[in-house]
């Protein structure tokens, strides 16, 4: 086979253009979409019909946009863990298992319970409750952080096998200690311990009844606005990109690798932790099984899709937000699992773009 | 509560860990961290299970999981040979992507029951007393092509051109490549490998070891173990066997515990309220910890590490390893 031309890969001398790693993260997820597309055709369905109801389902009208919007807050700051944590090349893949605990230990405020729940002000309740979930979150960091300082053990392994424990503990005490009559549920938190929702002011504004977000989303951008400065405005934040980048030159500049290391992953954890808060007090207002259907996981995606870019990340989440509430409803169930896999991967192959020019060449003139 | 029991079952689900270890040994060996072994044991799970059923005989089905597991690594081969990606991350990648798959493809499969790989006992050996019970008698085949499995790679890796050229790349690969072994092919190669080991440990699961497809409870984590193990084992196929062993046993033994109403001349607590059973299925987990813990500690006294080339891309003609 003589083709003319020749693929030739030309590594980049210059930095790329500002927009090019949005062009390319856009593209992959269009490119993704279509493969997911083919696959669906290819066992039997429709996906043009699955498209369409993708849009209505998730942003078609303003109840849906906010289901969409609940679903994208906890993906904020799980998104927010992983990037912190992979801005150090620390792979905490654990944000699942953290936002379990961030969950458990903020209920505990109401099921100890750790404060009068009838005379505390409400305000009260609810800073001790984030309170409470990032330190379980960071509790859950720690743990892998400070083995790997110390022991030099691989953090990946640890965190995800913490993930499994995470929930087994969950599951220990909302099925024994806290179960509801024996279901493997918590009673509901009494009203005090809940986020204030838009449709708590369906009384004054009628538009609001039925949207149901909360004032997690916010916590979520501030969380975001407070990341974006420890990393480009902070001392710290340059030490840990400087330790990301090159360990090397990092060490030879006397920085405190260990330290960073282990507050990198409890702020990490602590970021995962107050998403499983948000979410037990702005959602489901209890603790329960699956409170997540893989936040942790999808927190890794959103992270890198965002480039560890922090307000990227809002955006993203807001994709992957409306992935997840299409995905209940679409069939087969495991599509927007796969269609998330393909993502992750078309971004991950498009940063060779990021790194080298791709030119076509004639095969005559190389001669 | 039956020691006899206990190693007899161990065997049999160490040897899913087994596959996917090696496999996964054998792609790290190369240089190429493949974190996708959950994924490609799900997809391999699925594709034996339901080849298994399509065409009513266990062994294609077998051979259809090792070629899904093959192919899904290829994909992690090509993003982190060629395109130089993040190898944690394209692993990642290759975890949702193999669950999402046989998520997708598996709907419907749950309570079929399609033909198993056989279960045997071997003539003579099963007659010594207590090793043949334990060893030999009323296991799958799978549990004796492992036994047969763990030495051979052992050997093939340490005592075999082909393995030195394997162990060549993932410690220098410049090295390799000036000595003209193909740096590219060899990992795509061994990358295949351990895609192969690890959709052969997945159908371990859904054709042998428990038989059926449960979705994502099939695996139930099981491939991160395996990638852990790897970790433990110091790269050494025969060690990643033994731990695989003795993870079976182990997670046996702690199932076990519930059973009886008295233990050591105590009220078993575990018996007594069965939520305590939390506890002990968080043990198989907490175990992976303290192995790594002390197995890190190990390599490091020894100074034995990972291979020094594990997740860095080779790019000819540039400075690196």
């Amino acid at each position: 086979m003589n083709l003319p031309y020749t693929v030739i890969f030309e590594k980049r001398t210059a930095d790329y253009p500002k927009w090019l790693p949005a062009v390319t993260s856009l593209v992959s997820v269009l490119v993704a979409f279509i493969i997911s597309g083919i696959v669906l055709k290819i066992i039997g369905g429709d996906p043009l019909r699955v498209l369409k109801f993708f849009f209505t389902a998730t942003f078609g009208s303003w109840p849906v946009f906010s289901d969409t919007m609940v679903k994208a807050t906890p993906l904020i700051m799980v998104g927010l863990a992983c990037a912190v944590a992979f801005k150090m090349k620390l792979w905490n893949i654990g944000a699942e298992g953290q936002f379990y605990m961030g969950a458990f230990f903020s209920s505990l405020v109401v099921l100890v319970p750790m404060v009068n729940l009838e005379t505390t002000p409400k305000f009260i309740v609810i800073t001790l409750m984030i309170i409470m979930g990032m330190i379980g979150g960071a509790i859950w960091g720690f743990i892998p952080g400070y083995l790997k300082a110390k022991y030099q053990v691989n953090e990946i392994i640890i965190t995800l096998m913490l993930n499994y424990v995470a929930l087994y503990w969950n599951n220990f005490w909302i099925f024994d200690k806290w179960s509801d009559a024996g279901f493997q549920m918590t009673p509901q938190f009494e009203k005090i311990a809940w986020l204030p929702r838009l449709s708590d002011l369906a009384k004054e504004y009628r538009q609001f009844s039925g949207i149901t977000l909360h004032l997690g989303v916010v916590f979520g951008i501030i969380a975001a606005i407070i990341i974006w400065w420890i990393l480009e405005r902070s001392h710290w934040g340059y030490e840990i990109k400087l330790i990301g980048d090159n360990p090397q030159a990092a060490r030879y500049a006397g920085l405190n690798i260990t330290r960073n290391l282990v507050l990198v992953m409890m702020l990490s954890g602590a970021l995962a932790g107050l998403a499983g808060m948000s979410e037990i007090s702005g959602v489901v207002h209890r603790l329960q099984e699956k409170i997540s259907p893989g936040y942790g996981f999808t927190g890794i995606i959103v992270a890198w899709l965002a480039k560890l870019s922090p307000f990227a990340v809002i955006i993203v989440s807001i994709l992957f937000g409306a992935l997840i509430v299409a995905g209940r409803e679409i069939q087969p169930s495991g599509l927007s699992n796969l269609l998330q896999g393909i993502i992750l991967f078309m971004v991950i192959s498009s940063d060779v773009l990021l790194r080298y020019k791709i030119r076509l060449v004639r095969l005559e003139q190389e001669a | 509560m039956n020691i006899e029991i206990i190693l007899h079952a161990g065997l049999a689900t160490g040897t899913i860990l087994l596959f996917a270890a090696i496999g996964e040994v054998f792609a790290e060996r190369s240089g190429i961290l493949n974190l996708g072994v959950e994924g490609m044991m799900l997809l391999g799970a699925m594709a034996g299970f339901s080849t298994s059923l399509a065409t009513n005989n266990a062994w294609v089905g077998l051979i259809v999981a090792m070629l899904a597991g093959g192919i899904l690594s290829l994909a992690h081969g090509l993003v982190t040979i060629h395109f130089q990606a993040d190898q944690v991350v394209s692993g990642l990648s290759l975890t949702f992507l193999g669950t999402g798959l046989a998520l997708v493809l598996g709907e419907g499969l749950t309570g079929q029951h399609p033909p198993t790989i056989p279960i045997v006992d071997i003539p003579l050996l099963s007659q010594i007393p207590f090793l043949g019970p334990v060893f030999f008698s009323e296991h799958s085949l799978l549990v004796y092509v492992g036994y047969l499995f763990a030495p051979l790679a052992w050997y093939y890796v340490y005592k075999t051109r082909p393995g030195m050229h394997l162990r060549a790349v993932g410690e220098k690969p410049s090295a390799a490549d000036t000595l003209g072994i193909s740096v590219y092919g060899v990992r795509y190669f061994y990358t295949f490998v351990g895609g192969m080991l690890a959709g052969l440990a997945g159908a371990t699961i859904s054709l042998s070891v428990s038989p059926g497809w449960y979705s994502t409870q099939t695996t139930s984590g099981q491939g991160w173990i395996a990638v852990g193990l790897v970790i433990f084992a110091q790269w050494n196929p025969m060690r990643a066997a033994f731990g695989g062993y003795l993870f079976g046993m182990l997670r046996r033994f702690i199932l076990d515990l519930q059973g009886p109403a008295m233990l050591f001349g105590f009220a078993n607590p575990l018996y007594v309220n069965s939520n305590y059973g939390f506890f002990l299925q968080m043990m198989p987990f907490v175990l992976t910890i303290i192995a790594l813990v002390w197995g890190s500690r190990a390599a490091t006294k020894k100074r034995l590490g990972a291979p020094a080339a594990l997740g860095v891309p080779y790019i000819r003609g540039e400075r690196g390893l």
